[in-house]
């Protein structure tokens, strides 16, 4: 390794027909390093990487401008087996398994062990037969690399997705002569444990002279794995940093280039918070696959704005799911004071409690509709709003729809052509304003709303969370957000009820100690409250 | 605690495989009550059977690697016997008798039903998703080419016998016959034919010593071995019963027959085992992450089709052998319909297939083809309806795998869709 850098792309610009998506952006890599390559949604990072790897989508669309040089080599990388060759590799953010295989059979998928037989030396090496033990005992090795103990015989199908993830990085270290690894946002389907796993992995194989270059959203993790940080902007190159010259608010407001706008920090504003409980679950049981609750009590007051907190799995997806009757629940609710019957949607929207799933492209939206009808679908079914004509005869009122789904386009800041834009095309931050919007059609007294922020970039982020902000602030709804990301929750919740193991462990303030949020997320609560 | 777990598990599998055998239960029911009403001896329904798997068997396994490649029921090996079908019309022509006829036409078969395959291979790869539909309209399509080259290329472009073409006209004839002069009726079959009681005695004593040669060499498990030797016996004393001793008598075993067909399901079982088994595999899973790992998927979707279609090739050379004549133009038709059906009898489905599924499928799909004439006429007093059934059952078996699949699909999205909300 004589060179200094292991990947150097020098100035490099891709257009897309008029469309510049790289301007003269450079990228140098040192071996053994974790790089941290940041930027939002657009900003060109897959763009980047898709030059990096030779794919078809690049060399289809007229190629690239700039050099791109491995260990100081001149190369154009033609395919993605090409740059497999060239030792580099990438842990995708959709993972690339076969759920029916084993481990070791995904680990050497295409590239098998085998011995030659008496076919094969006629026929050719695809009917060698394959050399099962060999490939288990490279399995095992590369799994222990990683750092989980599991079989390698274990099927993909039915292991916790957090696994499945070190799977694929056992995969790329177990290919010989690695010397680059992409990662994906691979930690946005860990759990904290797992995603502190990972970046003990990510310092392992750095420490065996593999260089890293790690795509992530979140900025904590960056500050606590990279070493060197590339931040892209629009296409261009906003800054490189080492990482003990840089913060986490310095990266954010490179990222957004807004300012500090970049770290969300709404201001909680005094506002008069009634003393009507809006609902109150006690005993309540969820039975909802990897969310279950098992019996928890909480009061919600009108004009309140709750967070519900906690690691996946551990049940806080269980609450507004259970209470809207999308999954089996048993146990009592009481809405403004009226028992709530469980297990029937339409009650529960009828009454007003409207919410925005966190299965937004799934339950949420209809792809393949225009705006404006996601945006009544819900009305017209629920209140029969939106609708002219006598009873039996009921017709969509145009005009009506129309003019609603305007003024959401324009209050919730919806970034569209027009009304009749199918959501399908919608980016994720515009897909779940389209969500809210839906909710807000309801006229709905009570919204929950289930993990708002998940895979969208920080820009769309903070629009989203103002949103409902002002909802809570100026109309006064009362909101019950839950949500993977703890910063989010405590900078615009009132109180953050922490659900760990299907129970809520405390319930807190959101400027309690660190400590606090972490021991109620293990499922401990913080004893004499603030005194940790 | 554990009691009710290990219980709950249990009446679990047993709920999952009674969703994914539903078909096979439904006809195995079904077989049962029509022997009963058909008022045919025994006898007789083993010897039909035996003869229907000794033609049918080979067709039906050749449909394993294109359901294992992700491509669902190949129905275009109706291409594969038109292939084989034009190896027997020139070796009839050409008067070469006997086993050598077989082998020539065989061989002919090869280039013809691997070009044909790469062919359909290659269309069904700009149709993925919708094979099996894609293969049965190909296989529709290529009955007209087929009907063109018979009767029009043959005997006017390239000249054949006169006894071969249609008298006074050109063309090949509509029936060739295989029997007689030209020699090749049973040419496989007849080679080493054995009685029942004889080929079961000679499993048995096969299987009892192969047991006891690889205990010794300990390669494989006592167990394993107990139950096959065990099972071995069961059977000898279970023949020894006279009711089964007497309806098994007419039986004729056709040993080479049934030795090929005992190799194409080694075949199917070791070819999983190589580097090639692995892809097909990988493919038929996931094409999207089996092309990341650097497999040219389009490649092996061909390579599993021109095995199909080569097998099926062979297999229709074996049917019509069996036969004994040659319908020219209908001989091909159902074979695709019928392999299909059988294939999902047994449990198989787009997406899935084993051996055991496509002897099993084999069977009762037959069982109730023999049968299913006699017991029409004998429940509702007219055979017709019993023939009636049987193409309803056809295409009805065939729909439903297509439906289940379907919903299969789909509640698998919803299932991965929850997984996904679960984040």
């Amino acid at each position: 390794m004589s060179a200094e850098y292991v990947l150097e792309m020098r100035n490099i610009t891709k257009e897309y027909g008029q469309n510049a998506v790289l301007k003269n952006v450079t990228l140098r890599v040192k071996p053994g390093e974790i790089h941290a390559l940041l930027g939002e949604n657009g900003a060109g990072k897959s763009t980047l990487m898709n030059i990096l790897f030779g794919m078809p989508v690049i060399h289809t669309t007229g190629g690239y401008q700039g050099e791109l040089l491995l260990d100081g080599e001149t190369t154009r990388i033609l395919s993605p087996q090409h740059a497999m060759q060239q030792g580099i590799g990438m842990v995708h953010q959709e993972f690339m398994l076969i759920p029916g295989f084993t481990i070791t059979e995904n680990i050497k998928l295409n590239r098998e062990i085998s011995k030659p037989n008496i076919v094969s030396r006629i026929l050719g090496e695809d009917l060698e037969s394959l050399d099962m033990e060999a490939m288990r005992a490279d399995a095992r090795k590369a799994l222990g690399s990683v750092g989980i103990a599991i079989s390698e015989d274990t099927k993909i199908k039915g292991m916790p997705v957090g696994y499945m993830q070190f799977v694929e990085i056992a995969r790329e270290i177990d290919k010989s002569g690695i010397r680059l690894l992409v990662f994906d946002e691979p930690t946005a389907v860990l759990t904290e444990s797992e995603a502190n796993q990972l970046i003990a992995v990510m310092k392992d194989i750095a420490s065996r002279n593999i260089a890293i270059i790690f795509i992530t959203h979140r900025l904590d993790e960056v500050m606590q794995a990279a070493d060197t940080i590339t931040i892209l902007r629009d296409g261009k190159l906003a800054a490189v940093r080492e990482k003990k010259d840089t913060s986490l608010v310095e990266m954010a407001s490179l990222m957004i280039g807004r300012g500090d706008e970049g770290v969300i920090a709404i201001d909680a504003q005094a506002k008069t918070q009634k003393e009507q409980i809006a609902l109150k679950v006690r005993d309540l049981h969820v039975d909802m696959p990897g969310e279950a609750l098992h019996g928890i009590d909480i009061d919600v007051r009108e004009g309140e704005f709750l967070g519900i907190g906690g690691l996946a799995g551990q049940g806080k997806v269980g609450l507004p799911n259970g209470i809207m009757g999308l999954y089996p629940a048993r146990g009592e609710v009481e809405f403004f004071g009226e028992p709530l019957p469980l297990n029937d949607a339409k009650s529960s929207l009828k009454r007003g409690i409207a919410m925005v799933s966190e299965d937004r492209r799934g339950v949420g939206l209809l792809l393949d509709q225009p705006i404006e009808d996601n945006i009544v679908f819900n009305a017209m079914q629920v209140n029969g709003d939106f609708l002219v004509g006598p009873k039996f005869m009921q017709l969509r009122n145009g005009k009506q729809v129309r003019a609603f789904a305007t003024k959401m386009i324009k209050e919730l800041d919806i970034r569209c052509q027009s009304p009749t834009q199918h959501t399908g095309t919608l980016s994720g931050g515009n897909q779940q304003k389209v969500c809210v919007a839906s909710a807000l059609a309801l006229n709905p007294k009570f919204l929950f709303v289930s993990e708002p922020t998940r895979g969208i970039d920080i820009g769309a982020k903070h629009l989203v969370l103002e949103t409902l902000v002002r909802l809570n602030r100026e109309m006064g709804l009362t909101i019950v957000m839950v949500s993977s990301e703890l910063m989010e929750l405590r900078s615009v919740c009132d109180r953050i009820a922490i659900v760990a193991e299907g129970k809520i462990a405390d319930i807190l303030e959101p400027n309690s100690s660190d400590a606090s949020y972490g021991l109620a997320m293990s499922g401990l609560k913080a004893e004499g409250g603030e005194a940790l | 605690m554990g009691d009710r777990d290990l219980l709950r598990r249990a009446g679990h599998r047993v709920k999952e495989n009674a969703r994914e055998y539903v078909v096979t239960y439904i006809f195995l029911v079904l077989s049962i009550i029509f022997v009963a009403y058909s008022g045919r001896p025994m006898t007789d329904i083993f010897y039909q059977l035996m003869s229907r798997l000794t033609r049918n068997l080979f067709i039906v396994l050749a449909l394993i690697i294109p359901i294992v490649a992700g491509m669902g029921i190949n129905f275009a090996i109706t291409i594969g016997a038109m292939a084989a079908q034009i190896g027997l019309l020139l070796v009839i022509n050409w008067g070469v008798t006997g086993i050598g006829g077989l082998l020539l036409a065989a061989a002919i078969t090869v280039p013809l039903a691997a070009g044909f395959g790469f062919l359909i291979g290659s269309l069904l790869n700009k149709m993925k998703g919708q094979e099996t539909i894609g293969s049965m309209i190909l296989g529709f399509f290529a009955n007209g080419a087929y009907q063109l080259l018979f009767l029009f290329v043959f005997g006017k472009l390239i000249p054949l016998n006169e006894s071969v073409t249609i008298v006074g006209g050109t063309g090949v004839a509509n029936t060739l016959n295989l029997t007689g002069s030209v020699g090749l009726l049973s040419a496989l079959d007849g080679l080493w034919r054995v009685t029942f009681s004889q080929a079961l005695y000679g499993i048995t004593l096969f299987a009892v010593l192969g047991s006891v040669l690889l205990l010794i060499l300990k390669k494989i498990q006592r167990v394993k071995a107990f139950v096959t030797i065990g099972m071995a016996l069961v059977f000898v004393i279970v023949y020894q019963i006279p009711v089964v001793n007497h309806s098994l008598q007419n039986i004729n075993i056709p040993v080479i027959t049934f030795l090929l067909i005992a190799l194409l399901c080694l075949f199917n079982v070791v070819i999983m085992r190589t580097r090639l088994g692995q892809k097909f595999r990988a493919v038929g899973q996931s094409r999207v992450v089996a092309n990341a790992a650097g497999i040219n998927v389009n490649r092996v979707r061909i390579i599993a089709i021109m095995i199909s279609t080569i097998l099926a090739g062979w297999g229709q050379i074996i049917f019509i052998q069996n036969l004994g004549t040659l319908q020219t133009y209908a001989a091909h038709e159902m074979v695709g319909l019928y392999a299909g059906a059988a294939i999902l009898v047994g449990g198989a489905s787009i997406d899935r297939a084993t051996n055991g599924q496509a002897i099993i499928g084999c069977i009762l799909f037959h069982t109730l083809f023999v049968v299913a004439q006699d017991a029409g006429s004998n429940l509702f007093g007219d055979p017709n309806i019993g023939e009636y059934f049987r193409v309803f059952l056809c295409y009805g078996v065939i729909a439903l795998a297509l439906v289940m699949y379907a919903w299969r699909g789909n509640s698998a999205k919803k299932a991965a869709a929850r997984e996904h909300a679960r984040g």
